[in-house]
């Protein structure tokens, strides 16, 4: 099932591609790579989902969406441990602290498009 | 052949631009804006209007309700009370976003008020993802819901300014661990001001309404 603010975060995806073809004189959009952090609740399914329905009759028509998953990891404040998180939020398993900072994962980007320029 | 455009940017941005917006209109009124979130059923417009209530007079507040439906059910018991309200109908959006509490403030008497409560369409997942431009995010979790939500839900705990847990008079029934629940909070976002409270006894209302009594700036 798709999300729906996954909708609103494809339309800002195809907003920013669109603007930046178009500001590179771009005749159109062939990549898109998103880097979006495992914390984010974002479902790359319901992104795809949206982008084929949006995208069509833009500058970014048929690009391909590569999501770049970065994954949660954590610093224990404590014992300074740092671990990836695979499933549930857990505390540290070095020492046991609650005291956690999180420092990747949080990721709602998009990085860079690739495009094809219009010929003269 | 294909080129390749750097652009680095938050997707979020242009949402985020309206919501700085927003926050620079609440500032220059001298009004304290809230944003309440919640899952559906945790008491949101219960505990908005015990704290209509409860507030002093002398704290002119209005309301700005979300709902995915045009139905005025929520809108209609805070103009029962008396307080302005705005309803916005997010035509089946699962969350508010900063352009349309842009246009919601725009109704509201802002030189008029001290306070404006955002109440969020019920939903932990979406409304995370889209700052107002509120003063404060505010995340009602209710003991029926199950002490478990901060480990499924992190995103929305993250951007958490204040955390009220309402229903605490169900405690006794439930098998609510609170220590469970602290904990996964405290992971992700440690010191969070709490306020554990109880819509249908009353308990530990005071202690919300003084903290959000002294929060309030003066009106200029």
């Amino acid at each position: 099932m798709a999300g729906m603010h996954e909708l609103a975060v494809t339309e800002s995806i195809l907003e920013i591609a669109n603007q930046a073809a178009l500001e590179s004189r771009a005749a159109r959009v062939t990549d898109i790579y998103l880097t979006i952090g495992q914390l984010s609740s974002i479902v790359d399914d319901s992104v795809q989902f949206y982008w084929d329905h949006i995208s069509l009759d833009t500058l970014s028509e048929g690009a391909v969406l590569h999501f770049q998953r970065v994954p949660a990891r954590l610093r224990c404040k404590a014992c300074g441990n740092e671990y990836e998180l695979n499933e549930e939020l857990m505390p540290c398993p070095a020492c046991g602290s609650i005291a956690l900072e999180i420092i990747s994962g949080e990721e709602l980007l998009i990085d860079h498009i690739e495009v094809i320029r219009e010929e003269k | 052949m294909t080129q390749r455009v750097e652009i680095v940017r938050r997707i979020m941005d242009s949402n985020e631009r309206v919501a700085l917006e927003n926050r620079a209109l609440l500032d220059k009124k001298g009004t304290y804006g809230i944003n309440i979130m919640a899952s559906p059923g945790a008491g949101k417009t219960s505990v908005i209007m015990e704290t209509l209530r409860r507030l002093p007079p002398s704290v002119r507040t209005g309301v700005i309700e979300g709902d995915t439906a045009p139905v005025t059910i929520d809108s209609d018991k805070i103009a029962a009370l008396g307080f302005p309200v705005v309803q916005i109908n997010t035509g089946g959006d699962c969350h508010l976003d900063a352009v349309m509490v842009d246009l919601a403030l725009k109704k509201l008497d802002l030189d008029q008020l001290n306070l404006v409560i955002i109440e969020n369409v019920g939903n932990l997942i979406c409304p995370a993802a889209f700052e107002l431009g509120t003063h404060a995010n505010v995340l009602i979790a209710s003991i029926p819901e199950g002490d478990d939500k901060p480990y499924k839900y992190p995103n929305i705990y993250r951007g958490l300014d204040v955390l009220i847990i309402n229903k605490i008079d169900l405690l006794p029934y439930l098998d609510f661990r609170m220590d469970y629940f602290s904990q996964g909070v405290e992971m992700l976002n440690p010191g969070l001001k709490t306020f554990p409270l109880s819509c249908k006894t009353g308990e530990g209302f005071d202690a919300w309404i003084d903290w959000l009594t002294t929060t309030l700036p003066a009106k200029v």
